[in-house]
């Protein structure tokens, strides 16, 4: 008994020592880079696997009609897209720009007229999996994610309806939605060499070195109007050195403005406008190379100040001249260095703070 | 410039020049104090703040209140320059602590470049654009508070600890990795430029803004650091015979989504976290975005959080709807992936004003989707005659290129342009031979040659010749 007791024993641990090979060669297989990374469950991938593609691999079942559709998208979309998605305000337009006719071609005319102000969504988009992958990954653009399927479904079908690309009564599913004819679905090309690296460039110019355009005319400026439409061009860019900006608020200067820069912003606007705090002052004017907030260093802490100063009338005034000439005694005998380069209005800033205990 | 224009131009510069309150006209440095603060001194006086100004800038060659304007460069006496003959503030005082910033920051007097978004441009700040001021940059790399910023539905500080990369698709394992998995595999840093498609865009018709921040400011070239694609797919079992395509996925609410040719990615695209030698800021995509070597930079997904690979293009939303160029046939051409051969002069660059001719090193980028920069021409005429400028090494692949070359302006106008080879033998094209075959209505890839004009008052423009 005890030696079968003894096999079994040796069996079952076998057998158990097989079974965790099996479990970690599923884990980490293959095993190039051990204990790096682990299997995704078949959860985690249907969470995170939601895209459409063109030949609707990946779209959920499902259905929804334009009547729903149109409900959602009044209460979710129209303020952004406008209530037939026409609305240019904050994106461009979703629909608009198409015909029956773009319909049966599959090519949208309108594409062809450059007096067409805008390309809506509708005018573009080649493949109905595009309008649903996006709406059901990212919209609305506020609470992404926040659609069901068949959510997505009736806003797709209400988006094909202001294109009368479906009739009103439509409901459209994962079984018809392989039927519809998006206008725009011939309209699109990848003959071209940019989408490889080795693609043949579609213009071949030469490097001429000499007399290349013996008339060089200029085609197209920017327009006077325009000249500060980008706001001061001064200010950005250094206001020292070599390439300064031309003030446009101002009319182009008359001629070279010289090595010293007559009529440009200087450096010293730059460094002026930065903001100060106290804090901010104790750090850059260099109090805090010898004091710190609540130790003794060269000199006293903020704290002991402000302990030391507490309800006294005329501190404030007392301990400015302190700051503004300097002087020694009143913490030991290493003096403390005159500050004449702090303004009033920075000196009183940084004494308050200071007997307010660096607050 | 118009007759009018030139008037009030005269009469601005008069208010400046003219003296007032009858003060006597003393010569002063008055580099050292802007123009408007000396003519603000002229009307109000002296007084505390403005004299807090002066003293940064200088005092005794004003000559106590009498502040005098402004004859061209002088100095304060025939001894010498102020600025050399007087001890300045940080030679007298002490300075800063060390750790005052402990992440440090530019100089203040760097403050005007900053990221900018083009006024008009877009409607919406959480999809929209920040462009990298181009026009103070120097060498190849851009720091990273200056990177370029592109959103579809805002940035986040994503949490490192809870975000994960999934790969699945065609691979015989489907996976998922912690940022823990993914920073001990054997890491690569590589140097490459990232360009926006639209870059350039706004100009596909005509002259649209004024400086090259905002012409060529999508742009950007880092050192990033990461582990090669092909490693993790490899890794996953990837079937790389069928899948031909692969879906990166963002993590942000746009779930942003672009097919990616797995043939070229395998060659040369990172999984990355590393930027410039710290982590990917979070507007760059912190921790993990994809980055595609040549390839517009859409497609180098931010906050990456899966890889699918599979066996056509999925036809998302920013590769059929936007992201597409319009032909002249009313055509779209769909995948305009790579970013072909370009070049831009950034200094001197439009909207910039020179002081005075002589001697400039006029410098600019160069860069190609394609591979290397193999020379870059530069010319001062228009385009009629060419120099071939120095390029700075090194010269690396799908990265930009830094040119310079000397020149002597003799202030007469002048249209400046730089033109880029690769070493596929492609030449930059001028903007007409682009329009010829694209058109002016594809808004993306516009890598044509971009023209300044330096006009005699020493004012740099945005122009189109031809």
């Amino acid at each position: 008994m005890f030696k079968l007791d003894k096999l079994v024993g040796r069996l079952v641990f076998g057998i158990a020592l097989a079974g965790i090979a099996q479990l970690s060669v599923a884990q980490s297989s293959p095993t190039k880079f051990p204990n790096i990374g682990r299997v995704a469950t078949p959860a985690e991938v249907a969470a995170w696997d939601i895209d459409v593609r063109p030949d609707f691999k990946g779209l959920p079942k499902g259905s929804g009609s334009v009547e729903k559709g149109q409900v959602i998208w009044e209460a979710k979309c129209a303020s952004c897209h406008g209530t037939f998605g026409e609305s240019n305000e904050i994106f461009t337009p979703i629909a608009g720009g198409t015909t029956k006719d773009d319909i049966k071609t599959g090519r949208v005319a309108s594409l062809n007229d450059t007096k067409q102000p805008q390309r809506t969504t509708l005018m573009k988009t080649s493949t109905v999996s595009t309008l649903w992958d996006y709406v059901y990954r990212a919209m609305p653009w506020n609470a992404p994610r926040s659609l069901t399927p068949d959510d997505t479904y009736a806003l797709v079908a209400f988006m094909l309806s202001l294109g009368d690309i479906v009739p009103d009564n439509f409901v459209l599913s994962n079984t018809n939605i392989a039927e519809v004819k998006m206008p725009n679905r011939n309209g699109i090309t990848t003959k071209h060499g940019m989408w490889s690296v080795a693609g043949k460039p579609d213009v071949n110019a030469k490097a001429c070195m000499n007399n290349c355009v013996p008339f060089v005319q200029i085609g197209s400026t920017l327009p006077d109007f325009a000249r500060n439409a980008h706001e001061n061009i001064a200010e950005q860019n250094r206001m020292y050195g070599p390439y300064r900006g031309a003030d446009t608020t101002k009319p182009p200067m008359k001629s070279l403005p010289g090595p010293s820069g007559v009529g440009l912003a200087h450096a010293a606007d730059t460094h002026s406008s930065v903001p100060k705090g106290p804090s901010a002052l104790f750090k850059n004017e260099n109090c805090s190379a010898c004091h710190a907030p609540n130790a003794k260093l060269v000199g006293p802490s903020i704290t002991d100040i402000a302990k030391k100063y507490n309800g006294q009338s005329g501190a404030t005034d007392q301990l400015m001249v302190k700051v503004k000439v300097g002087g020694a005694g009143v913490w030991g005998a290493i003096p403390m260095p005159a500050q004449a380069q702090l303004s009033a209005e920075d000196n009183k800033a940084l004494v308050v703070w200071m007997l307010s205990g660096g607050k | 410039m118009t007759k009018k224009q030139l008037e009030i131009s005269a009469q601005d510069i008069n208010h400046f020049e003219k003296p007032a309150h009858g003060t006597r006209l003393v010569k002063a440095p008055e580099h050292f104090l802007s123009q408007d603060l000396v003519s603000d001194i002229n009307t109000h006086g002296l007084d505390e703040s403005r004299r807090g100004f002066m003293r940064k800038g200088f005092m005794t060659a004003l000559g106590g209140a009498t502040a005098g304007l402004a004859a061209p460069f002088a100095m304060a006496s025939t001894e010498g320059d102020p600025a050399i003959l007087e001890k300045q503030e940080w030679q007298t005082t002490l300075g800063k602590n060390v750790a005052t910033m402990p992440y440090g920051l530019p100089s203040v007097y760097e403050a005007n470049l900053i990221r900018r978004e083009s006024p008009g441009l877009t409607r919406v700040s959480a999809a929209s654009v920040a462009f990298t001021p181009l026009q103070g940059l120097f060498g190849t790399i851009t720091p990273n508070g200056l990177h370029f910023e592109r959103h579809h539905q805002g940035w986040y500080n994503l949490n490192p600890e809870t975000h994960r990369l999934m790969v699945n698709g065609l691979v015989k394992n489907p996976r998922v990795f912690t940022m823990s998995d993914l920073m001990r595999l054997p890491s690569v840093s590589r140097t490459h430029f990232i360009e926006c498609g639209a870059n350039t865009g706004l100009e596909w018709g005509n002259v649209a803004v004024p400086t090259v921040q905002y012409t060529h400011g999508m742009l950007s070239c880092c050192e990033f650091t990461g582990v090669p694609l092909s490693a993790l797919l490899e890794e996953c079992g990837a079937d790389l015979k069928k899948g031909k395509y692969m879906l990166a996925e963002g993590g942000d609410g746009s779930g942003m989504t672009r097919t990616i040719n797995l043939e070229s990615a395998l060659k040369d695209t990172i999984v990355a976290w590393g930027m410039n030698g710290e982590m990917l800021r979070p507007e760059n995509g912190f921790p993990l975005r994809l980055v595609v070597p040549g390839v517009q930079g859409v497609s180098w997904v931010k906050w990456l959080r899966r890889l699918e690979v599979g066996d056509m293009p999925w036809n998302s939303k920013d590769e059929a709807i936007h992201y597409i160029d319009l032909m002249p046939s009313g055509l779209h051409r769909q995948f305009t992936s790579i970013q072909e051969c370009k070049s831009v002069i950034t200094t001197p660059s439009g909207g910039q004003q020179l002081l005075d001719k002589g001697f400039y090193n006029v410098t600019g980028m160069a860069w190609s989707g394609r591979g290397k920069i193999k020379r870059v021409d530069v010319s001062f005429d228009g385009g009629n005659n060419w120099r071939t400028a120095r390029l700075e090494t090194p010269i690396l692949t799908k990265s930009v290129t830094r040119f310079n070359i000397d020149w002597v302006w003799d202030g007469s106008p002048a249209i400046l342009q730089s033109r880029a080879i690769d070493d596929t033998g492609y030449v930059q094209p001028p903007i007409k031979m682009l329009r010829d075959v694209r058109g002016t209505r594809s808004i993306y890839h516009n890598n044509a040659i971009q023209s300044w004009k330096l006009d005699s008052n020493g004012e740099v423009s945005n122009v189109q010749v031809g």
